[in-house]
């Protein structure tokens, strides 16, 4: 990917211009977009090598459904180029799309066919024959434990299930490169896991997995190398290990008080072992090496500043640290 | 990332594949597509070819007019319906059509397919129609099956100009509005597209006469009569012809133009 970006016009601007397009290739430039208009990527290079397993990892709304549905072909960028296996993901679609497998954020099975004929068609849509089609679906459907749902429709499967079958379908033409879009969202823990052990196997037998999540815990133990998006940006890209070492040190410690935390921030900056502090409204973030032990302090100088403390808050180094240090906010 | 060279395939055995989802999931909802789409044009077969006429307020030539419009009605409003519905439900929730454009064939060919589908269940829900609707009325004074090539033209091209409109409407209309579909644009359509009288006939209200030409089932209907009922009243085939050509053209790119935007984002 190189200076991927995507701007999802107004709804009130959409006829703008006359082009009558959503999304239109244009000189890349980072003007000022009107009022109205959505930037869901802001300028994204990203380099994902062949048999990674490749993690983008940020909030809702952070660009990463753009950035998959840019790879996948299903979105046109706004400016910039993308190359999917040596293709082009504009000019030579139809060939990047015979090289990717994608499993949606949502099941999205033919309602009209059962399981083995969804597998069927979307086979024949790659030009490989019934039969063979077939012998390779009962294989797949074995392998991802959904092989006594042969005949059944989906209003007969769970969303667990139906996520495994997407997966399936995915794997059904053998392609190089797999995209999944949140693909745990909406499983129950068991599934969950289930489907973290399908992922590694996949990745094992050689496959590249580009993976969007908002699990800190999936990314991290998932991932040989993550991304780190929010607001259409790239904030960080390296393996989980080396990101997590880069987490600011310390305990990041969060006190939600009744009001303003302004003037309760200002007396935490003289604590002893705090190294950071941020007032935001009624949230007071402190980044502190001496752990818990800062808490007494912290409460005595907000209630000295007229406050009330409602909630606290203490997380360990990690990629949440990390990730609320680069963006001031929680993931998910 | 991988550059693996791979197999090409053939974008045309892709469209046969698209296709033939659409045969497998059409023929399996048989009675309901015809139940849906036939219907109430049989009804109206019922009233006035069948009970009207019995009872002496129906001239017995009417069923003249009536049987080639009738039969219009039914394939053009199978084919508008088997593009339109599915396209409103894939775009707008199910999501089901997804899978198809991920397909590694041009995304245009995807809305082309739907085309020949829709154009497909017309011909099936005229073939049903028409000797049901002939049994219903009973002999038709003038009707003939000479022109059975011309027939089957007409019936082809109103097909394909009803879901080309369909691929547009399905594509264009938020799907909380197709009820809207139905009672603004289909309608009206029905009333005033001279499936139920000839456009001859209309000479009685000039103005009625032309502002209906802009009314697709009106070339249609009076296409069905030139070939079905040639020497009762009715257009020339040419016009026809011409007009129904003219009409695929303009919805197939106002169609494909609306599918391509809500298809790739």
């Amino acid at each position: 990917m190189r200076a991927l970006r995507k701007v999802y016009k107004g709804s009130g601007k959409a006829k703008r211009g006359g082009s009558g397009q959503s999304a239109r290739f244009g000189p890349p430039g980072m003007s000022a977009p009107p009022v109205g208009d959505v930037v869901a990527l802001e300028s994204l290079d990203l380099d994902i090598h062949a048999g990674e397993f490749f993690g983008l990892l940020g909030p809702n709304g952070a660009g990463k459904t753009t950035a998959i549905g840019i790879l996948t072909t299903r979105v046109l960028p706004t400016s910039g180029t993308a190359i999917v296996a040596g293709a082009d993901v504009v000019r030579q679609s139809v060939r990047v799309r015979q090289t990717i497998g994608v499993v949606p954020q949502r099941p999205n099975a033919d309602l009209s066919l059962n399981v083995l004929e969804n597998l069927q068609f979307h086979a024949a849509y790659f030009g490989i024959p019934f039969d063979v089609a077939s012998k390779r679906a009962f294989e797949l459907l074995e392998r991802l434990g959904l092989s006594d749902k042969t005949n059944s429709k989906m209003a007969e499967m769970s969303g667990g299930q139906q996520q495994r079958l997407m997966i399936v379908r995915a794997l059904m033409h053998e392609p190089d490169i797999i995209f999944l879009d949140e693909p745990t969202v909406g499983l129950d823990p068991q599934a969950r896991l289930d489907l973290w052990e399908i992922l590694r196997d996949l990745h094992r037998r050689g496959r590249t997995i580009v993976m969007t999540t908002h699990y800190m815990d999936e990314a991290d133990r998932l991932c040989d190398r993550l991304a780190i998006i929010d607001r259409g940006k790239l904030l960080a890209l390296d393996t989980p290990r080396t990101l997590k070492s880069r987490a600011p040190g310390g305990t990041l410690i969060e006190l939600v008080l009744d009001g303003d935390a302004a003037p309760a921030a200002k007396v935490a900056e003289a604590i002893d072992g705090v190294s950071h502090v941020e007032a935001n409204n009624g949230l007071l973030r402190v980044q502190s090496s001496r752990g818990g032990q800062t808490l007494p302090a912290l409460i005595e100088a907000a209630e000295n500043s007229g406050r009330t403390v409602t909630d606290i808050h203490l997380l360990q180094p990690s990629l949440e640290t990390l990730f609320v240090s680069l963006t001031g906010r929680k993931l998910g | 990332m991988i550059a693996a060279p791979r197999a090409h395939v053939r974008a045309s055995s892709i469209f046969f594949a698209l296709l033939r989802r659409d045969m497998r999931v059409a023929r399996r909802e048989l009675p309901f597509f015809l139940l849906r789409t036939t219907l109430q044009p049989l009804m109206f077969v019922i009233v006035f070819g069948y009970l009207l006429p019995r009872m002496g307020f129906m001239g017995r030539g009417y069923t003249t007019a009536l049987l080639p419009g009738v039969l219009a009605i039914s394939l053009t409003f199978s084919s508008i319906q088997s593009v339109a519905l599915p396209m409103v439900q894939d775009f707008g929730w199910t999501k089901e059509i997804e899978d198809r454009l991920l397909a590694p064939l041009p995304i245009v060919l995807v809305a082309a397919e739907k085309i020949v589908a829709g154009v497909l269940q017309g011909i099936v829900s005229a073939l049903f129609v028409l000797p049901v609707a002939r049994l219903i009325m009973g002999p038709i004074p003038d009707l003939t099956f000479a022109h059975f090539g011309d027939v089957l033209l007409i019936t082809i091209l109103g097909a394909a100009a009803f879901s080309s409109l369909g691929l547009f409407l399905g594509t264009a209309i938020q799907p909380q509005q197709i009820g809207l579909m139905f009672g603004v644009i289909l309608a009206p359509m029905i009333f005033f597209g001279c499936a139920y009288y000839p456009w001859q006939g209309l000479s009685a209200v000039p103005i009625m006469k032309y502002a209906v030409l802009i009314n697709p089932l009106v070339y249609v209907a009076e296409g069905m009569r030139a070939s079905l009922t040639p020497t009762a009243p009715h257009m020339p085939l040419t016009v026809v012809v011409v007009a129904l050509i003219v009409v695929t053209a303009i919805f197939w790119m106002l169609g494909r133009r609306s599918f391509l935007k809500r298809a790739v984002g």
